[in-house]
C-alpha cells in the first residue's frame, strides 16, 4: 500500500514549481480579466448575454464590475457620442494598471454608419486600443473570442508594464 | 477657431436632377362644415389665418406672436389637452424665415391638430410651457437644434449637443460631418489643442485600408510586428490553436489570397 506523505513541509520536501515572473503574473492576469460594466448602445446588449448564464463569461474568469477602480478591461461596446466621449476618456483614466481595451463593434471601431457630426469616428481617438472587434453587433462567441485573443496578448506581454508602453508605442 | 461659413448653399440646389420631377405634395382637403374640425376654426376666429385638412388632421396657420393665445384656446375650449411634439422647419434659404409648428392631440375624440406659424431668422418665440408642461423640453431641442430663441423658457439651455458645442446641427447649412470645430471636438476637450498633431485628423472612410500603416492595419499573409516597416516576404497564416490540422501548408486558395 501506499504511503501517503502529507506533511511536507516538515520534511522540507515542498513540490516545486518552476516558472518565470513574466509567466505567472501574466497567469493571474490574463485569467481574471474583469471588465468594466459599460455599455453604449446595441453592443451592449451582446456584451450583456456574453455575461449571463448561456455564453458565461464567468467560466473565463471573466466578471463584470461596476467600478472602474476594480476593473482592468474595458470594453467600449457600441456607438460613442463626441458628447459622452469626455466621459468614457474619464473612466478609462480612473482604472488602474494594467488595463486593456477591447472596442467593440464597428461603431467604436471607425464610427460605423454613423458618419456624422456628433459620433466619435473610431474609439482610438480617446483610448489606446488592444483588440478591435468587427461586426453590427458582433455575437457573444465574438465576443469570447476577443477575450481569448486578449488573453493570449497578455500573455506574450511582460509583467513589467513601463516595457510594454515601450514594445507597444503608445501615444496616449 | 474660424467660424464656419458654409461656402456652398445646401438649399438652393436641387437633389433631383429629373427635370420632370416634381414633389410629392401631401393633399389639401377644406376643412368640412359641421365637423369637428369646423367648430376648431370658428372657436379660433380671427386667430386662424388659414385651416385646411390635410390626412386626417387639421393643420391651422396662425400669427407667430398669438401662439399663446391659440394654444390655450385650444386646450381649454376644443379639448387638446396634449402637445405630443413641437419643432421647427428651416426654410431660411428660401424665405429668410423657420416654420414653428405644435402638434396637439385630443384624447377624448382621438383628433390632432397642427398649428403652424413662421418667424424671421433672428426672431425669438414665446414660450408655451406655462400651457403644456411637455414643451419644456422640446423648446430646449428647437433652441438647440435651430438656434431659435424661446422668451420666457424657464431653462432655455441645450439638450442633445454639449453646452459648450458651437452651431446648431438642423439648420440646413450645417455641414452633417460636421465643422472644423466638431471635428476636433473630443481631442480638444479631453486632450487640448496641441495633441491635435499627435491624433491626426479623424478618418471619414470607414474603408480606408493603408497597406504601409502597420500601427492600424495587418495585411493578410505579410504580417508584421505593431508599428514594424511592411515587408514583402509572406509570413505563415494561424488561423487556430489546433494541432490536428495544418493551416500552414501551401493550398492554391491561400496562395491566392496572399
Amino acid at each position: 500500500m501506499a504511503q501517503h506523505q502529507v506533511n511536507y513541509a516538515s520534511t522540507a520536501g515542498l513540490p516545486i514549481a518552476l516558472t518565470s515572473v513574466d509567466k505567472l503574473v501574466n497567469w493571474g492576469r490574463s485569467n481574471s480579466l474583469w471588465p468594466l460594466t459599460y455599455g453604449l448602445a446595441c453592443c451592449a446588449i451582446e456584451m450583456m448575454a456574453s455575461g449571463a448564464s448561456r455564453y458565461d463569461f464567468d467560466r473565463m474568469g471573466t466578471i463584470f464590475r461596476a467600478s472602474p477602480r476594480q476593473a482592468d478591461v474595458m470594453i467600449l461596446a457600441g456607438t460613442l457620442s463626441k458628447k459622452h466621449a469626455e466621459f468614457a476618456r474619464r473612466l478609462y483614466d480612473q482604472m488602474s494598471e494594467p488595463k486593456w481595451v477591447i472596442s467593440m463593434g464597428s461603431c467604436a471601431n471607425t464610427g460605423g454608419m454613423f458618419n456624422t457630426y456628433a459620433t466619435v469616428q473610431g474609439v482610438d481617438r480617446i483610448v489606446p486600443v488592444d483588440i478591435y472587434l468587427p461586426g453590427c453587433a458582433p455575437r457573444p462567441e465574438t465576443l469570447q473570442y476577443a477575450l481569448m485573443m486578449l488573453q493570449k496578448k497578455i500573455r506574450r506581454e511582460s509583467a513589467d508594464m513601463k516595457k510594454n508602453q515601450k514594445q507597444n508605442l503608445r501615444l496616449i | 477657431m474660424r467660424k464656419y461659413t458654409p461656402k456652398d448653399n445646401v438649399q438652393k440646389k436641387s437633389y433631383h436632377t429629373d427635370r420632370f420631377w416634381t414633389a410629392p405634395r401631401v393633399p389639401q382637403e377644406s376643412v368640412e362644415e359641421g365637423s369637428h374640425f369646423a367648430d376648431v376654426v370658428n372657436a379660433m376666429g380671427d386667430l386662424a389665418k388659414e385651416a385646411f385638412v390635410s390626412l386626417g388632421q387639421l393643420v391651422v396657420w396662425i400669427d407667430a406672436t398669438k401662439n399663446k393665445e391659440a394654444l390655450s384656446l385650444l386646450r381649454d375650449e376644443c379639448g387638446y389637452v396634449q402637445c405630443s411634439e413641437l419643432s421647427a422647419v428651416d426654410y431660411l434659404a428660401q424665405d429668410g424665415e423657420f416654420e414653428i409648428f405644435y402638434q396637439l392631440l385630443n384624447i377624448s375624440n382621438a383628433s390632432r391638430v397642427r398649428v403652424k406659424c413662421r418667424i424671421k431668422e433672428g426672431e425669438a418665440i414665446e414660450s408655451i410651457t406655462t400651457i403644456f408642461k411637455s414643451a419644456n423640453f422640446a423648446e430646449r431641442e428647437m433652441f438647440d437644434m435651430f438656434g431659435i430663441y424661446v422668451n420666457n423658457h424657464p431653462y432655455l439651455k441645450r439638450i442633445l449637443m454639449p453646452e459648450d458645442w458651437q452651431g446648431h446641427p438642423l439648420l440646413k447649412t450645417y455641414p452633417l460631418q460636421g465643422d472644423e470645430f466638431a471635428s476636433w471636438y473630443e481631442v480638444d476637450k479631453i486632450f487640448g489643442k496641441e495633441y491635435r498633431d499627435i491624433i491626426g485628423p479623424e478618418n471619414r472612410d470607414p474603408s480606408r485600408i493603408d497597406k504601409d500603416d502597420t500601427k492600424r492595419f495587418s495585411r493578410v499573409g505579410y504580417e508584421v510586428p505593431f508599428g514594424a516597416e511592411p515587408t514583402d516576404t509572406p509570413t505563415p497564416i494561424e488561423y487556430s490553436e489546433t494541432t490536428l490540422v495544418d493551416y500552414n501548408k501551401s493550398s492554391t486558395q491561400l496562395d491566392e489570397r496572399r
